[in-house]
């Protein structure tokens, strides 16, 4: 142990609990559990979580950050903390008593965001995370030890599937409307609208509705849609991507919210270490590694650093520090809001003149700064960091037919932004959407401003330009 | 709310090694990986270049997980030190800036990925592609003078050192239970007149024996010539570096000589073997010559396996080719295997002078010649050259 004993955290625990509750945060019960860097690491790989099916991109995982770690390339993360009820996090025991002190207080920001946050409340359900993941874990390891299975034709779906798995509805909180619901609605949209000038206006034609095309609506689901869709997927197949599709359900309000769930948590140790008249050795290290979380990430951004630079400039316009009205303020913003918003609402032209932010471009064989925060460019700068964060970073793929041209083929779309595709990776992931439709696939996209049409099938993979 | 603080257990930390598995699984598709690819690898001039001695590590490219992820025709946000003006410049395209530029919260399925593997990890994967059989092995030359111990069996009376503590004790504690008196408590005292008794002592029986060592020695011999450009020198150097390998991992003892010749042959050390440029013209024979010379004196084919390799772009003056044809028979007859690569970069043979067909006529089945037209060539030839010597040694 690195100078402390189990009982000092209990009772540094008990202090910090007082601050958590003077504080009004809303927390799940908490569980730590102390363990060293090799389970660390272990518990890295797998997300967390104390139970998991098994893949051998974990093992990859493991490696890597094993690698990073023992290269000195990357320290280890302070604490790691999963969404569940109660509320597991894991606490080094090569660390200091600062670290832990920190590490403790800043997981209890982290379990107020998983209880509170709308996303977090709609998409998982934290009570049932560890036994949901040790369901999934037991269900694949029943596959792969089934001898008509076996682990490489469960690994050959996995492998798809992991490719597929973001590729989702980001929208957890919104239901899909079911077949019979999206017809009406399609043939609603077909009416045309009531005008009360039709006398004088040329009549709209109607145009006929294509009831029978699937999907109706394009459906960005891609894992679901094919697990619902192509017949010739045993049980056990369509089985592996229901569990990624969970995984990835479980995980997205994460990726959503990582700006903000970071600096809520870096916001709230800062507070409850400061009020926590820490001895002088103890505060002048709190003080360092605060800073080092907290850092800005220079030509990149630290989700840490702008979330908590973003909660504090909202406590301070909104009625200071410790005021009632700000406290309000915190709260509802920490429930009600996912990254994209959060940025759109709440990062002002001041804050981000002060944090310097500013877009680059690739230029020739340089990447250069295209704009800055200043009186011209702030409001591109803003659009362009909102487009990359959270889901934003994921490009948005739908299906638009599942039977184009009568051929079986699956015709999918990208929902261009204005940010191309990567094509080795388009390619490579186009070739698991094969695997698991069967059949040929086309992706539509667009190069370089022109719209290009990506196609793998038997004959390997196509890229083309349309028009 | 209530706080739960779960202690730290070494003994659950020590049994509970939950990645093996998956561990275990990523490295077999690592290797698969790389031999499915271990042509290009080989031929990537970084591994070619190593000094051989040196246990190095190779970056390999890792197996990607793929998803459908931006490319970088847009760009992306930053975050400054205050005094970012545009127009200026923050990296490198391809390079992702300082720090890593990317966006922020996509982790899963950002993937930039290296593993790494030692030389010699990857030279027995390479010979794991070969499947290679035990090879016929020439009169093992026995090293009196280098003896090793090794350990047979147990006797009961020996000197202290090799005395086998775990059998020692074993003994007594059978004494005891033979004599019915319980084993004393950690607590308590040994119990009176059970101490060591000599009968109880187990010593380590070590018999010496000879060490016996197969020895082999590599013959390069490249062509130096005016003709033999960079890429003719580098395609040479791959060949010479796989066979270097494949003997090394089969004998215990392996020498290596090079033989640099244009119109006269010299010994040379590794690094003037390769770096030094010659010119001038070619006599084959007289690199061939050398080798004879240098088996004679330093290497008898009765004790030393000898490789012979030559590589040469086969552009030898016309008068030299009998006397080349008759110093390569010669070499046959004392080599396991001899060996001519060839190397014509795409095309070239056909308006090149030729030793290829030349070489025809010379009738021994340890002689093999291989023709290198690129760096892709050099996998599929060594494998030939493989192939010859399996045949050979049947």
């Amino acid at each position: 142990m690195s100078g402390w004993t189990l009982r000092e955290l209990e009772e540094w625990d008990e202090r910090i609990r007082e601050k958590v509750a003077e504080f009004g945060l809303d927390c799940y019960p908490q569980e730590f559990e102390i363990c060293d860097h090799n389970a660390m690491f272990g518990y890295m790989a797998y997300h967390g979580m104390p139970a998991h099916y098994p893949h051998w991109s974990y093992g990859k995982a493991y490696e890597q950050i094993k690698t990073l770690y023992e290269h000195g390339v990357t320290g280890l993360p302070y604490e790691l903390v999963i969404n569940s009820n109660p509320c597991l996090a894991y606490l080094m025991r090569e660390n200091s008593l600062l670290l832990q002190i920190l590490t403790i207080a800043h997981v209890y920001g982290h379990n107020d965001f998983f209880k509170n946050n709308f996303l977090f409340r709609t998409a998982t359900c934290a009570s049932e995370t560890i036994s949901a993941f040790k369901t999934r874990a037991d269900r694949v390891r029943r596959y792969i030890e089934d001898p008509s299975i076996g682990l490489e034709a469960v690994e050959r779906i996995l492998d798809a599937a992991h490719a597929l798995a973001f590729n989702r509805n980001r929208n957890p909180s919104i239901r899909k409307l079911d077949p019979e619901a999206q017809k009406r609605r399609l043939l609603e949209q077909a009416e045309p609208r009531p005008d009360p000038f039709a006398e004088i206006h040329k009549r709209p034609k109607r145009v006929e509705p294509e009831l029978n095309r699937v999907p109706l609506e394009p459906d960005p689901d891609l894992l679901l849609f094919i697990r619902d869709h192509n017949r010739e997927l045993t049980d056990w197949q369509k089985d592996l991507l229901t569990i990624v599709d969970e995984e990835a359900r479980y995980f997205l309000p994460q990726i959503e919210t990582k700006i903000m769930n970071e600096g809520w948590a870096s916001f709230w140790h800062h507070r409850i270490l400061t009020s926590l008249e820490l001895p002088q050795e103890l505060h002048l290290e709190f003080l360092v590694r605060h800073n080092q979380v907290v850092s800005p990430l220079r030509g990149g951004i630290n989700p840490y650093h702008l979330g908590f630079m973003i909660w504090r400039d909202i406590e301070r316009r909104f009625g200071g520090e410790g005021s009632k009205e700000a406290r309000a303020k915190l709260m509802a913003v920490r429930e009600s809001e996912r990254d994209q918003s959060f940025l759109r609402r709440f990062l002002t032209r001041e804050l981000m003149e002060e944090l310097d932010l500013f877009t680059w471009k690739p230029r020739g064989e340089h990447l250069v700064v295209a704009e800055i925060s200043d009186e011209e460019g702030w409001e591109n700068v803003k659009a362009a960091l909102i487009k990359q964060v959270g889901a934003g970073s994921i490009p948005v793929i739908v299906v638009v037919d599942a039977d184009y041209r009568g051929t079986r083929t699956l015709y999918l779309r990208h929902e261009h932004d204005g940010r191309d595709l990567d094509i080795a990776a388009a390619e490579k992931t186009l070739a698991h959407v094969r695997t698991l439709w069967g059949h040929k696939v086309h992706l539509e996209t667009k190069l370089k401003g022109r719209p290009a049409l990506l196609t793998a099938s038997a004959d390997g993979f196509d890229a083309k330009l349309l028009v | 709310m209530t706080t739960v603080f779960r202690p730290y257990e070494e003994s659950e930390a020590l049994r509970s090694d939950r990645s093996a598995a998956d561990r275990q699984r990523h490295r077999e598709k690592l290797r698969r990986a790389l031999k499915e690819n271990i042509a290009d690898i080989i031929a990537e001039e970084s591994i070619i270049g190593r000094d051989r001695d040196r246990i190095i590590k190779v970056p390999i490219r890792g197996i990607k997980e793929y998803r459908f992820v931006f490319g970088d025709n847009e760009g992306g946000v930053g975050t400054g030190d205050g005094s970012t003006r545009p127009g200026q410049i923050i990296g490198k395209a391809g390079q992702r800036g300082e720090g890593g530029i990317g966006p922020a919260g996509s982790e899963p399925g950002v993937d930039y990925y290296e593993t790494e593997i030692t030389l010699d990890e990857l030279v027995e994967i390479m010979f794991d592609d070969l499947e290679l059989p035990d090879l016929e092995r020439k009169i093992l030359r026995q090293l009196p003078s280098e003896r090793t111990a090794k350990r047979q069996g147990y006797k009961k009376q020996g000197i202290r050192v090799h005395l086998d503590r775990r059998r020692t004790v074993r003994a007594k504690i059978r004494r005891r239970i033979a004599a019915g008196v319980p084993a004393p408590r950690e607590d308590e005292e040994e119990t009176e007149g059970f101490g060591f008794r000599k009968e109880d002592l187990v010593f380590r029986r070590l018999v010496e024996e000879p060490r016996e060592e197969s020895n082999a020695v590599v013959i390069c011999i490249m062509d130096t010539s005016g003709s033999m450009d960079r890429l003719k020198k580098y395609l040479a150097r791959s060949f010479f570096f796989l066979l270097y390998q494949f003997v090394r991992c089969k004998y215990e003892n392996t020498d290596i000589v090079f033989i640099a010749h244009h119109t006269e042959a010299k010994e040379v050390s590794e690094h003037e073997f390769f770096h030094k440029g010659e010119s001038g013209g070619t006599l084959i024979s007289s690199g061939y010559k050398k080798a004879l010379e240098i088996i004679e004196n330093r290497y008898h084919p009765d004790l030393w396996n000898i490789y012979a390799f030559h590589c040469s772009d086969g552009d030898n003056f016309e008068s030299d080719n009998p006397a080349a044809l008759e110093a390569a028979r010669k070499l046959c007859a004392v080599c396991n295997l001899f060996g001519y690569g060839e190397i014509k970069p795409l095309g070239s043979h056909y308006y090149d002078g030729s030793m290829l067909d030349l070489f025809k006529r010379l009738d021994a089945d340890n002689f093999h010649a291989v023709l290198i037209e690129r760096r892709e060539d050099v996998w599929p030839a060594f494998r030939q050259l493989i192939a010859k010597e399996r045949e050979v040694a049947a």
